[in-house]
């Protein structure tokens, strides 16, 4: 059992999903390979490489694969991957646009999200928004999976594995990057933050959204928000956490002004402590928060800033 | 241009899901089932594009059993012209209507294809990226904006780390994320009307779906219940517990 995971990586950064990645790699197989694809990639492949139980990096550095696009790097998965027996990668945007485009051509089926490996051939993923949690068993020679990183603990840091260069023919001519615009970094990332503090609706404005930037600052936590507020154009699309946004498990998840719409918890029903503050006692995140407290967040978040400080 | 369009029968999305007791499946037997969302938002996105004169004609496809006909009509009452129903009493995955969808796009020569980005039962992201993969075409996954140039168009993604733009030589691949638009409602003169639309019926068997039946779902389970907590009645009360009995914060 072989497994290529195939590293995310942004700015010359290795995104901390892979290191989850990595470990349920591990779980799958023990020669698990990591392809750091891109250009000017030297040092993510020097991160990847220090990644625990890694057996070797991969590394295709080439200008023509410096937008990441799918169909450049599915060229690059395709004259690698034969010889392994699993190709893994975050269920992130990243991994969700390229991987399944590598099973079609594969003519070989895909897992979505898996959070759970019972063994090399047999895993638990989450359907309808978590509703109902499937155990499938996938025999196809070659186990293409993407992987919920959130569900798994980060590999940590070893002597640095061996990495090749390898080059390959990318030939994509249907599509071009024409733009790209990064959400200001502030704190730390969705995915891996160890607090997230999430404003809904009921923040009322875009201004009004600043009282979870602020809070979320001094916690040190990263902001989300749910569907309603993005949708409202109260926070930017990539802090959506639920069903069809990011999916988070941090230690703490501080909902506020959020009633708990199912597709809103498939997103952070799995965070260790919940605390949902809410002025409306009926609201549903009130049945899985660990701590509710009815209150206007206009009372609420001040006070809460202040007993924090 | 023709624009040919998926729409996938779900489970409605205000609905929470049962699991059988033999735990083998999920239990949809009387549960109210709709358009899949995210095939709404393809929907309308074909229709604005005819409204504006770039799309010419919209074709709508489901892979399904008979009732799938209901959306396949609610498309057309929002404006798609004819339909095809690939009929089949089987569950098919992702990989297999991706087939499908291939060889419709082989047949019918549509200048884009538009997909919702998943479907809200398997929740599985994959069909528009396995079909772009098979068909040799481009692809715009999680898409927010479209828009259309001489022999081409751009597209704005919505990535994780905040947005990215496209541009796709066509014909390409594009699915659809919750900020596309906002769809609208059927309006009754024209749920009348689309009962004259032609539904044109194929069954399964007469695709060239090679996938082979490599997943096997063992076992369908309920998730594990969290436990309501406590309330908290003040500010004081809740940095307390939190300090102090969870220990999240120092």
């Amino acid at each position: 059992m072989s497994v290529l995971v195939v590293a995310e990586h942004l700015g010359g950064v290795l995104q901390s999903g892979t290191a989850r990645v990595v470990a349920a790699a591990l779980q799958m197989g023990d020669g698990v390979d990591v392809l750091v694809a891109g250009h000017n990639v030297s040092e993510v492949a020097e991160q990847a490489a220090s990644l625990a139980g890694v057996r070797a990096v991969v590394v295709v550095d080439q200008p023509n694969l410096a937008s990441q696009l799918a169909e450049s790097v599915c060229e690059v998965v395709l004259t690698l991957v034969d010889s392994y027996s699993h190709l893994l990668a975050a269920a992130s945007t990243f991994g969700k646009n390229l991987l399944p485009r590598v099973a079609g051509i594969k003519r070989l089926p895909q897992l979505s999200d898996v959070i759970e490996v019972i063994s090399a051939d047999t895993f638990k993923r989450p359907i309808y928004a978590g509703g109902a949690i499937a155990t499938v068993q996938n025999t196809a020679p070659l186990k293409i999976i993407t992987v919920r990183t959130s569900a798994f603990g980060a590999v940590g840091q070893a002597a640095a594995a061996a990495y090749s260069g390898v080059s390959v023919d990318v030939n994509n001519s249907l599509t071009s990057l024409v733009s790209e615009t990064q959400a200001d970094a502030a704190g730390p990332e969705l995915g891996s933050a160890r607090v997230v503090v999430s404003g809904g609706r009921g923040m009322g404005s875009k201004e009004n959204f600043a009282l979870i930037e602020s809070l979320a600052g001094r916690l040190n936590a990263a902001v989300g928000a749910s569907r309603a507020a993005v949708d409202a154009g109260y926070a930017a699309n990539d802090l959506q956490v639920g069903q069809t946004g990011k999916i988070v498990a941090p230690e703490l998840y501080v909902a506020v002004g959020i009633s708990g719409a199912i597709q809103h918890l498939a997103g952070m029903k799995e965070s260790r402590v919940i605390v949902a503050i809410n002025q409306d006692e009926d609201a549903p995140i009130f049945k899985i928060a660990d701590y509710g407290l009815k209150m206007d967040l206009f009372e609420a978040l001040p006070q809460l800033e202040s007993a924090l400080s | 241009m023709k624009i040919l369009v998926g729409v996938k029968r779900v489970i409605d999305y205000n609905v929470q899901v049962r699991v059988r007791p033999d735990e083998t499946d999920v239990d949809l037997s009387n549960t109210k089932m709709a358009m899949n969302p995210f095939c709404e938002i393809a929907v309308e996105e074909a229709v604005r594009l005819k409204e504006q004169g770039i799309a010419s004609e919209i074709v709508v496809v489901s892979v399904g059993p008979k009732v799938v006909q209901e959306q396949l009509r609610l498309a057309m009452a929002l404006g798609a012209d004819r339909a095809i129903q690939v009929e089949t009493e089987d569950a098919v995955d992702s990989l297999a209507v991706a087939e499908v969808f291939a060889e419709l796009v082989a047949q019918e020569q549509p200048g884009l294809v538009l997909l919702g980005k998943q479907s809200i039962d398997s929740d599985n992201n994959q069909t528009g990226q396995m079909l772009a993969g098979m068909a040799g075409l481009g692809q715009a996954t999680f898409a927010s904006a479209i828009n259309f140039k001489e022999g081409c168009i751009q597209v704005t993604r919505e990535v994780d780390g905040g947005l990215q733009t496209l541009e796709l030589t066509l014909p390409a691949v594009v699915t659809t994320d919750l900020r596309l638009n906002e769809p609208r409602h059927a309006r009754l003169p024209d749920i009348m009307k689309s009962k004259k639309k032609p539904i044109d019926v194929r069954p399964l068997g007469d695709f060239n779906v090679t996938a082979q039946n490599y997943l096997k779902v063992l076992k369908v389970q309920a998730p594990a219940q969290r436990q309501a907590g406590e309330m908290v009645a003040s500010v004081a009360e809740l940095v307390d517990k939190l300090k102090n009995q969870a220990g999240v914060i120092a």
